[in-house]
């Protein structure tokens, strides 16, 4: 074992790592944030999205180790500093973009990466970009919804 | 997963010297993390390549452009763009956001997955793979499914491609892991055209020869009407039989053509 550091949501942690130890473990076990979850943990579904240095990555499929001294971003980080819903994460709330809530940190992670590669993505931009995170309860179109209104777009109803 | 030790070097002579008896390179992981997952590899080690300045990156250079081993695919899909469009857009299509930013070049020329889209822009392109030892040229380097020239220890540090007049990539989509059920990538340079088909033989990417000669002398989607490729060696699987893929081959090859231009 081997005490391995990163920056996770502004703050400088540590927790012990073997080689193996995935990214997703690190947060989870290391350092008790299980708002980061862990679906398939084959990198399919998505759920397990945080950002690294800005991108969104898979943290299933990444070693802790090979992102030691990173700045990492889990879910636990994005509500604003009072403690309220970012945009974002109202955005979900009032559109009903979340049903049993599983894929939504992996979705919100991912959301927000587009999101600041691209201000005012289409609908077909959206999708595209969110098609390596799975809902299983199959609530897409209200994701999507969710992710227009926070770029202040709406989505024509169905 | 079986543990081992994860060494992070700084340069490519480190990472070189750090591949020792059962050492192996550990690019962005998209395909090896599964893999060990699955306990179908068990290194001792695993020499990251992701924090070697040397390795990253896209230029120009060589009459064409260069590009770092340790790339992510996102990184080429948006700065090959300017000098290469046709390899951008393949880059731009490998996977998912999230498997772009972390997949490299390096990692899937290495591999030579026979499913994969990299392979096919190498091959298509006529790239020459540079490693630390030496520079091998595509048609000589893929060698069968999962198989390349590669020596054990040997790291790809570059792929150098030349730019053609045109060119296009055209995947048909496995839509569950959006590797290529079949994917055609046809180059149109001054001194003749070249096709590079993935994800269908079971020898992994190939140049479809008759293809080219047809194309060299008229590049219409016209030219190959009456071109077929056997079905013996394609792969067949539960998403599409050898026949399907076969005549997948000559359909992608058409469009490619069309969307080349």
């Amino acid at each position: 074992m081997t005490k391995t550091t990163m920056t996770v949501n502004g703050k400088p942690v540590a927790a012990e790592t073997e080689g193996r130890t995935l990214l997703s473990a690190y947060l989870r076990e290391g350092l008790g944030l299980t708002g980061t979850h862990i679906g398939c943990d084959t990198s399919q579904c998505g759920a397990c999205v945080v950002h690294v240095d800005g991108k969104a990555v898979k943290s299933c499929s990444v070693f802790a180790q090979d992102v030691e001294g990173a700045d990492v971003k889990t879910i636990e980080g994005m509500a604003n500093p009072d403690g309220s819903l970012s945009v974002i994460q109202q955005a979900f709330q009032d559109n009903h973009g979340l049903q049993c809530g599983f894929c939504t940190p992996g979705m919100v992670m991912s959301s927000a990466a587009l999101l600041a590669e691209n201000a005012n993505p289409t609908e077909t931009e959206v999708r595209h970009y969110l098609e390596g995170n799975i809902c299983r309860c199959t609530g897409y179109h209200n994701i999507v919804k969710a992710v227009m209104a926070t770029s202040g777009q709406t989505v024509p109803a169905e | 997963m079986y543990n081992f030790d994860l060494i992070k070097p700084k340069t490519l002579a480190d990472a070189v010297a750090a591949m020792g008896d059962g050492a192996q390179a550990l690019s962005g992981g998209q395909t090896l993390l599964p893999t060990m997952k699955q306990r179908l590899a068990d290194p001792g080690t695993l020499v990251s390549l992701t924090g070697i300045p040397e390795l990253q990156g896209v230029c120009q250079g060589d009459g064409g452009i260069i590009i770092g081993g340790a790339t992510p695919h996102a990184v080429v899909a948006k700065e090959a763009l300017k000098y290469y469009p046709a390899l951008a857009a393949l880059a731009g299509q490998i996977g998912d956001p999230a498997v772009r930013n972390r997949g490299t070049i390096g990692g899937s020329i290495a591999n030579n997955d026979p499913s994969a889209c990299y392979p096919a822009a190498a091959l298509g392109s006529g790239a020459i793979i540079q490693t630390n030892a030496r520079e091998i040229a595509a048609d000589d380097y893929f060698l069968g499914m999962f198989e390349t020239a590669l020596d054990d220890g040997e790291i790809v540090t570059a792929v150098k491609f030349p730019v053609p007049q045109v060119a296009a990539y055209i995947k048909f989509v496995q839509p569950a892991s959006r590797f290529a059920l079949v994917g055609v990538f046809v180059a149109k340079f001054a001194d003749g055209v070249r096709v590079a088909i993935t994800g269908a033989s079971n020898n992994g990417v190939f140049r479809w020869s008759e293809a080219e000669a047809a194309l060299s002398a008229n590049f219409t989607p016209d030219a190959i009407a009456g071109l077929t490729l056997p079905a013996d060696d394609m792969i067949a699987d539960l998403h599409g039989s050898a026949d399907y893929r076969a005549h997948l081959c000559g359909v992608m090859t058409k469009r490619a053509v069309i969307a080349a231009g």
